[in-house]
């Protein structure tokens, strides 16, 4: 196995009494697409947020490309080349669907080729007749697919995908899960998701968490098998 | 702006041609809040700070070279720099946007007390005496540059100051549309998602807001060369909430706007100065509260709405098509 893209080592964070995230080791191979489950508060937000510089972990370290990235700024981890959409999107919400795209890839690209980037990104997504529209208007399935496409115009080495299926009809999970393999022929991938027949769609590596702490890593078809992870998800009596 | 610039001279007179000088160049302080507040999304309560700045600088400078060149050229940097250290240490230590508000106002009512309190001969600055509260009378105005002895005369000093008010208006535009700009307006609206695309949201912040402490340093300097006179005053509450109102009342995120709401204030308060109806501050406060109610986005936001209203009503008459297209 090549060296991993991204590795965590005994990466904490505690608030007070609570641990969210408790010494989860990870290894990322460049191209992976990895899919994060785990039921609510599991701690798969918070470690994307540790990942990306917005929380500092009290324990742990953080490797990208072998380098310790641990307490580096938000905005120079991005500069690495890690790229994330959010739960919540974190959109400009007075601003074009266009310009979002435009911003993103101009910080890395000259203004011209920027250009080409985002028309290219808008035609990918099918967003083109809403090119010159606020995105502040738009419905929660559509600013998952700007802030994704923001994310892509980037053109960041790794993404890290938190629910990018939520609030989308089961075509638009469909074409999400079809984009998402498409990404990851050129990229390495996190996945956080709670639908599972999205996951279904695109899953190889799936890693699940509970209570902070990873559970157990496995192939998708093991994972489905498995009776820990039906306990967790079902409760533990409340299997069929 | 640029017929007025060529044709004021043309048509009114001495005094209205000072009048206009003045106006313009409080235009240029409106315009310095009008990007740090509508395009960066920083609400600084104390941009008279570096107006007053300016304009003190002008005078201790002018009065010691007895040339302008280099006061005026202080006057702009002096204030830019001090914006850029106060800027670092509210940046920088993350302040929210509330207490940015209270520093920034505490600031400009500190520079107003101590200026207050600089009455006597013991304050000076070389050959400059402060004089506090009463202010620096008979400052040297606008000379040719290294050429003291020549002075400006009114009509110069109009075409000088409009030309300036021409290039920070353009130049605002173009920085505006630059990939800065486009950063700045995009940290305004979401500094996670800035930070989270690789921009760092502190520098962007801090350099807008230099560059605005920089433009009302201009302004003072301009201020104070008109009146050839400079007192605590500029730093008053009074002075750095008129600004805030240029702003609110003409339009946030425009550059127009806070030109337009700076004309019509200061028109107004001319008007009402010379009638002596009511209290200036009394009315300005009214329409000061019946904007933020009644048109909270500003005269020219509103009108830009209008215009589209009736434009798009006009073309969905002739098409027969809703004016409005479905969202997916």
């Amino acid at each position: 196995m090549t060296d991993p893209i991204l590795q965590t080592v005994g990466l904490s964070i505690r608030f007070g009494g609570v641990e969210a995230v408790r010494g989860v080791n990870l290894a990322l191979a460049e191209r992976e697409l990895r899919c994060l489950i785990g039921p609510n508060g599991a701690g798969k937000s918070t470690l994307f947020k540790l990942l990306t510089g917005q929380l500092q972990p009290t324990a742990g370290r953080i490797l990208f490309h072998g380098e310790d990235i641990t307490g580096d700024h938000t905005h120079a981890i991005a500069r690495r080349g890690i790229g994330i959409k959010t739960q919540v999107p974190n959109l400009f919400d007075a601003l074009t669907v266009r310009e979002h795209f435009w911003l993103s890839a101009r910080r890395t690209n000259p203004r011209a080729r920027a250009q080409v980037i985002t028309e290219d990104i808008l035609e990918r997504l099918g967003l083109g007749a809403l090119a010159g529209g606020v995105v502040g208007r738009l419905s929660h399935g559509l600013r998952q697919w700007v802030e994704l496409g923001t994310v892509l115009a980037g053109d960041p080495e790794l993404i890290l995908l938190d629910e990018p299926a939520a609030g989308m009809t089961h075509d638009e999970v469909a074409r999400t899960a079809e984009l998402v393999r498409e990404i990851n022929r050129t990229h390495a991938l996190i996945v956080v998701e709670h639908d599972m027949q999205f996951v279904r769609m695109i899953a190889r590596t799936v890693t699940v968490m509970h209570q902070g702490a990873v559970l157990v890593e496995d192939t998708m078809d093991q994972i489905l098998k498995n009776s820990a992870v039906r306990d967790i998800y079902l409760g533990k009596h409340g299997g069929a | 702006m640029v017929v007025v610039g060529v044709g004021g001279p043309l048509v009114v007179d001495q005094f209205g041609l000072l009048q206009l000088t003045v106006f313009a160049s409080m235009c240029i302080l409106a315009l310095s809040l009008g990007v740090v507040w509508g395009y960066g999304g920083i609400l600084c309560f104390g941009q008279s700070a570096f107006f007053g700045l300016g304009a003190y600088t002008y005078a201790v400078t002018a009065i010691n070279l007895g040339e302008s060149t280099l006061a005026i050229v202080l006057s702009v940097v002096l204030p830019g720099v001090f914006a850029a250290l106060l800027g670092y240490f509210m940046f920088y230590g993350r302040l929210s946007d509330v207490y940015l508000g209270v520093i920034t106002l505490s600031v400009t009512l500190i520079f107003f007390n101590l200026m207050n309190s600089t009455a006597g001969d013991a304050y000076r600055i070389g050959s400059a005496r402060l004089n506090g509260f009463n202010g620096m009378p008979s400052l040297p105005t606008f000379n040719v540059p290294g050429n003291p002895g020549r002075l400006l005369d009114p009509t110069e000093t109009f075409y000088l100051v409009m030309a300036l008010l021409l290039i920070v208006y353009v130049g605002l535009h173009a920085l505006l549309a630059s990939h800065f700009g486009r950063v700045v307006v995009a940290v305004r609206e979401n500094e996670t998602r800035c930070e989270l695309l690789g921009y760092d949201v502190r520098l962007h912040k801090l350099l807008i807001f230099t560059l605005g402490g920089a433009i009302a340093g201009l302004a003072g300097s301009l201020f104070a060369n008109w009146g050839a006179f400079v007192s605590p005053n500029v730093f008053s509450l009074g002075m750095t909430s008129q600004v805030i109102i240029w702003v609110i009342v003409g339009g946030l995120g425009t550059l127009g706007g806070p030109i337009i709401g700076c004309l019509i204030m200061q028109y107004l308060a001319t008007e009402l100065g010379t009638q002596q109806l009511a209290n200036t501050s009394l009315i300005f406060g009214i329409i000061f509260l019946a904007f933020v109610l009644l048109v909270p986005r500003g005269v020219v936001p509103a009108l830009i709405a209008v215009r589209a209203r009736l434009s798009g009503a006009v073309r969905a008459r002739v098409s027969g098509a809703p004016r409005t297209r479905p969202i997916a």
